[in-house]
């Protein structure tokens, strides 16, 4: 035994010297070196199988040279290895020539020909011909295993890549290896489709064509495909993603392997919503309400409607204009609008969020935590949304460190999640009070509340129902603060840059760079001259305010409160009593529907600029083909706006905007403009922890729910009525139709049958809906999902109270 | 609609109980599956999943890996005839094309009465008795074209001893909780097992 030093181990590949770590395997020693030996089983983010056998290499640990797979041999001091050898060269030959024995070669017709593994390691190793003249295997090709995913058997390689990550990683093991030798192959269970919120993963990692994706099948060569690396704005995680596009139009997403965010894992959701930006209802021109007809919107031109926003927005006061929304667009983008408000309006009325999330204080001021601290956490504590319908790929790094044993997940909350399955503990508390139950564990005696206490916790802390108010999560992360001071937090906000819109402003009470109004900095003031002092109104109170007839002018940036706002009745009247809406948006939603100006915007891959992730981690967004109409990015709507009230923001380029952006918020300063476009922006920058200071309220308790009624629940789906699904043709009948789940006992009890339609009841509206007997409900409770369509449960939401109740009734 | 009779389910319910996971319990489900039906429904193998926490492709990968449990429908008793080298060299195609003329069917197929299900099969390990067939699973030896006839009578009488297709014993055993042997769930292993240690030489 050498007295080396037991960290590292250094093996001999192809003569040359390189160091590897105990226990990694051969073919990962030899990539980090920069030795490529030829694989399709293998892949780096999942467990080795050793099944395809083209990784084989002489190695030699003493014994002579063998031939072994590279992905099953784990490294060992002194090993020897010839990737080039002639045994290689002809295991290599062999391997390829049995793996095309029943591959159909119809490459002409393949949609992975040009980036096929196969036809390139076949090039690259193959023998060049081959001895079988039998007959192929013959499949039915190819057939659909869900409404996303086409499978052609007669393509497959059988490497299980598919198969290992449908177990492994994603958690769904729909698709199996059926049968056995030669009739072994990948399926499904007969009407049980492949309907994972990650089967379009198995599709960028098939190395043949033989799993092939809906929306992109035949819609272009590999070799005529543009594409540039972006950073996915779906929700707020931001996962890395490349964009390609044939003939200025988008036809892909892929996952790219960033380390620090998705190791290069999409949800379906976000790998096929570019469907979106090419359908055809896009918002291309200016619309106004028409004088003559007030139920009809006309296009008009850029100049007319520019000037009637400008008028709307000069002749009410500063208080008399609200700006709502804003996380659909880039940093650069929510600072041109945060800037325009603040010195061009003077209004501080401006949220970002439509009341879903958790105040910008609170998200500001809680010591912060990234994606790789939680998954290195003790203790993931989860109290918040079903992880796996909001942010699908934290769920599925949480999921991955969980199974490995790498930390150990706690949700309370009261529903079922896709958490459950690998959570050490499900705690289900009564809804809305996760902070009473949390501080009943932490005064037991439970080993859990030892754990807790003894080793590092990350909570990942959101709002777990639409339904309730933002106040039982910050009693939580009240208990948290008091109790577990070494706890930090990751804050599960909803929708694309949400944070990176709050850290440039677009809050009320906040200055880009997490700087209280009252508190600008003079770099801040030399740019922005005159700003007000009182912090302005947030999204309830600027639409309470509207309905009130203290805001005139209401501008909805990217915002949709018709759909996403948690209360309807609210959110109608406000857009109903504002005197003028102004909408800037993609697609006339349901609320620009009912706005007097709309202007439209970009979007994704139409425009280039940052966003920043839940972490705080700042990516670039790039440009990919070319915007249609005469659409515009939001900064230059907000700069003409402004030029036409008088003012001049001073921008005239995103990276003029990010160059101010970095010398007036003191939490983005020394992420420069340089450093931004540079490859480390490739795992993204973090901006800085900021130092607000947070004093937490003292607990409240939830009203108590009255015998009759049942306490609403109402998280988001995964597939439902967002704007880019219901305009991703591929996508938008995934969405299930709403219904009302609830305990069979409560069901039994009002003597309704499952399944049957009811009459639900709340403060805000009676409807019609078809409840559905669960026993995974709470009894007490009523599961709605929150934006399904054919009716959303915001109907029913009163956003004013700390939580809803709602009554059902026969019919 | 569940699958296992009530009596059955008690048994699912017993048979999963003696393994550490669940999921170890889906072989003899299915068996327990075959049992009921004669084949295992597509039923069963949602029902299966659903009872040892898994997919339903789950149990449909694990169930197809195996020739033994039928997925459509057999007869009530399945002949497998040898065709393998010493029963071919001992008259099994001569065997295996009477069998055919007598039942009506050809080989791979069910009888119309749903009685028969004829299937060549590879080597049944008694090349001494050349050639031999299975019914249900239980050997036949040196069988001649003569008894063949003779045991389809015999099959379609009521006099004989041969089970269903499906049934793996006549006798059901129940293990008492307090009997098991105590395996212990893999990641609960701490230590190398006693006999591994008495040896001492496995090091």
């Amino acid at each position: 035994m050498s007295n080396q030093d037991l960290s590292e181990v250094t093996v001999t590949v192809n003569g040359t010297k390189i160091e590897a770590q105990p226990g990694e395997m051969l073919i990962a020693a030899a990539d980090r070196a920069g030795i490529h030996i030829p694989r399709f089983c293998y892949h780096e983010r999942m467990s080795s199988v050793g099944m395809c056998r083209m990784c084989l290499v002489d190695v030699d640990t003493g014994r002579g040279p063998m031939l072994q797979p590279s992905c099953m041999v784990p490294v060992a001091e002194g090993m020897v290895v010839d990737t080039e050898s002639d045994d290689t060269k002809r295991a290599q030959e062999g391997i390829l020539e049995f793996l095309l024995v029943n591959h159909p070669l119809d490459c002409p017709v393949c949609d992975k020909g040009g980036e096929c593994p196969l036809q390139d390691q076949t090039i690259a190793y193959g023998p060049g011909e081959s001895r079988f003249v039998e007959e192929k295997r013959h499949f039915e090709k190819p057939i659909p295993i869900s409404d996303l995913v086409h499978l052609d058997r007669e393509r497959c390689i059988l490497c299980d890549r598919c198969t290992r990550f449908a177990d492994e990683i994603a958690g769904d093991p729909l698709i199996q290896f059926t049968e056995r030798g030669n009739s072994t192959q990948v399926l499904t269970f007969p009407d049980e489709p492949f309907s994972s919120y990650f089967s379009g993963n198995t599709v960028q990692i098939c190395p043949v064509g033989a799993l092939t994706a809906a929306p992109y099948r035949f819609k272009a060569r590999p070799w005529d495909l543009e594409e540039t690396e972006s950073t996915c704005t779906t929700c707020s995680l931001g996962c890395r993603i490349s964009v390609q596009s044939s003939r200025n139009e988008l036809v892909r997403y892929l996952g790219v392997d960033v380390e620090s965010v998705n190791h290069g894992w999409l949800c379906d959701k976000g790998r096929f919503n570019f469907e979106s930006i090419n359908s055809d209802d896009r918002l291309t021109t200016p619309l106004v309400r028409d004088p003559d007809n007030q139920r009809q919107l006309l296009g008009t031109d850029w100049g007319s409607a520019l000037a009637a926003a400008a008028e709307a927005i000069g002749q009410v006061g500063p208080q008399g204009v609200g700006i709502i929304g804003g996380s659909r667009l880039t940093n650069e983008d929510a600072y041109a609008w945060s800037k325009m408000a603040r010195s061009v309006i003077g209004t501080d009325n401006i949220d970002a969020q439509l009341d879903d999330g958790l105040p910008a204080e609170i998200v500001f001021g809680l010591p912060p935590a990234t994606i790789a601290d939680a998954c290195e956490a003790d203790t993931v504590l989860i109290v918040g949304p079903d992880l796996k319908e909001e942010l699908a790929i934290l769920h599925l790094r949480l999921r991955g460190a969980a199974t490995k044993g790498r930390t150990k997940v706690v949700q309370i909350g009261p529903t079922v999640t896709g958490s459950e399955s690998y959570a050490q503990h499900s705690i289900r508390c009564q809804a809305g009070e996760a902070a009473k139950t949390l501080t009943e564990l932490l005064g037991s005696g439970d080993p859990l509340a030892q754990q807790l206490r003894d080793g590092s916790v990350v909570t990942i802390l959101g709002r777990a129902s639409m339904a309730e108010s933002a106040d039982p999560a910050i009693s939580v992360a009240a208990v948290i603060r008091a109790e577990l001071p070494h706890a930090t937090f990751l804050p599960a906000l909803r929708r694309g840059n949400v944070r990176g819109a709050l850290d440039m402003g677009l809050a009320a009470g906040f200055l880009p760079g997490r700087v209280r109004i009252d508190n600008p900095s003079k770099a801040l003031l030399q740019k922005w001259g005159e700003i007000p002092t009182e912090q302005g109104l947030g999204t309830t109170e600027m639409l309470q305010a509207a309905v009130a007839g203290k805001i005139d002018t209401l501008v909805l940036l990217g915002a949709d409160p018709l759909c996403d706002f948690p209360d309807r009745k609210l959110a109608a009247e406000a857009i109903q009593k504002a005197k003028t809406v102004i909408a800037i948006d993609n697609f006339v939603t349901a609320s620009a529907a009912q706005a007097d100006i709309v202007f439209p915007a970009t979007a994704y891959g139409e425009q280039s600029g940052t966003t920043t992730n839940i972490e705080g981690r700042v990516s670039r967004v790039t440009q990919k083909i070319t915007p249609p109409g005469s659409t515009r990015d939001d900064w230059m709507i907000a700069t003409e706006l402004a030029w036409r009230l008088g003012g001049d923001l001073g921008l005239t380029s995103k990276e003029e905007i990010w160059r101010e952006i970095e010398q007036v918020a003191p939490s983005h300063s020394g992420i420069t403009f340089e450093r931004v476009t540079s490859d480390e922006a490739h795992e993204g920058i973090l901006v800085q922890q900021s130092s607000i200071d947070l004093t937490l309220p003292v607990p409240q308790d939830t009203p108590i729910a009255d015998g009759y009624g049942l306490r609403l629940i109402s998280g988001r789906k995964l597939w439902d009525g967002a704007t880019a699904t219901a305009h991703s043709p591929s996508l938008q009948h995934l969405a299930e139709p709403p219904t009302l789940k609830v305990h069979p006992n409560d069901l039994q009890r009002l003597g309704i049958p499952s399944g049957s339609e009811v009459r639900v009841i709340s403060t805000r509206a009676t409807e019609n809906l078809t409840a559905v007997a669960d026993s995974n409900v709470q009894r007490g409770t009523a599961v709605l999902p929150f934006n399904q369509p054919g009716g959303g449960a915001n109907r029913f939401i009163d956003a004013t109270a700390m939580i809803n109740d709602i009554r059902i009734e026969t019919l | 609609m569940k699958f296992f009779t009530e009596e059955n389910s008690s048994l699912a319910e017993e048979i999963i109980g003696r393994y550490p996971k669940p999921r170890s319990a889906m072989i003899p489900l299915l068996h327990l599956a075959q049992e009921q039906e004669g084949w295992v429904t597509d039923e069963a193998m949602a029902e299966i999943a659903e009872l040892v926490g898994t997919t339903s492709a789950e149990v449909l990968g694990t169930c197809s890996f195996y020739e033994m449990f039928k997925r459509h429908p057999v007869g009530k008793y399945v002949i497998n005839i040898c065709t393998t080298m010493s029963c071919a060299l001992m008259g099994a195609g001569d065997l295996m094309e009477h069998a055919e003329l007598r039942l009506g069917v050809k080989s791979g197929s069910t009888t119309a009465d749903g009685m028969f299900t004829l299937e060549g099969a590879e080597c049944q390990a008694a090349c001494t008795e050349a050639p031999c067939l299975q019914v249900n699973y239980r050997h036949q030896y040196r069988v001649t074209t003569n008894q063949f006839d003779a045991l389809i009578e015999e099959l379609s009488s009521s006099d004989h001893e041969v089970p269903e297709h499906g049934v793996l014993s006549q006798i059901r055993q129940h293990i008492p909780e307090n009997r098991f042997v105590g395996v212990v769930p893999p990641e609960d292993v701490t230590a190398a097992p006693v006999w591994l240690n008495d040896n001492g030489s496995d090091q």
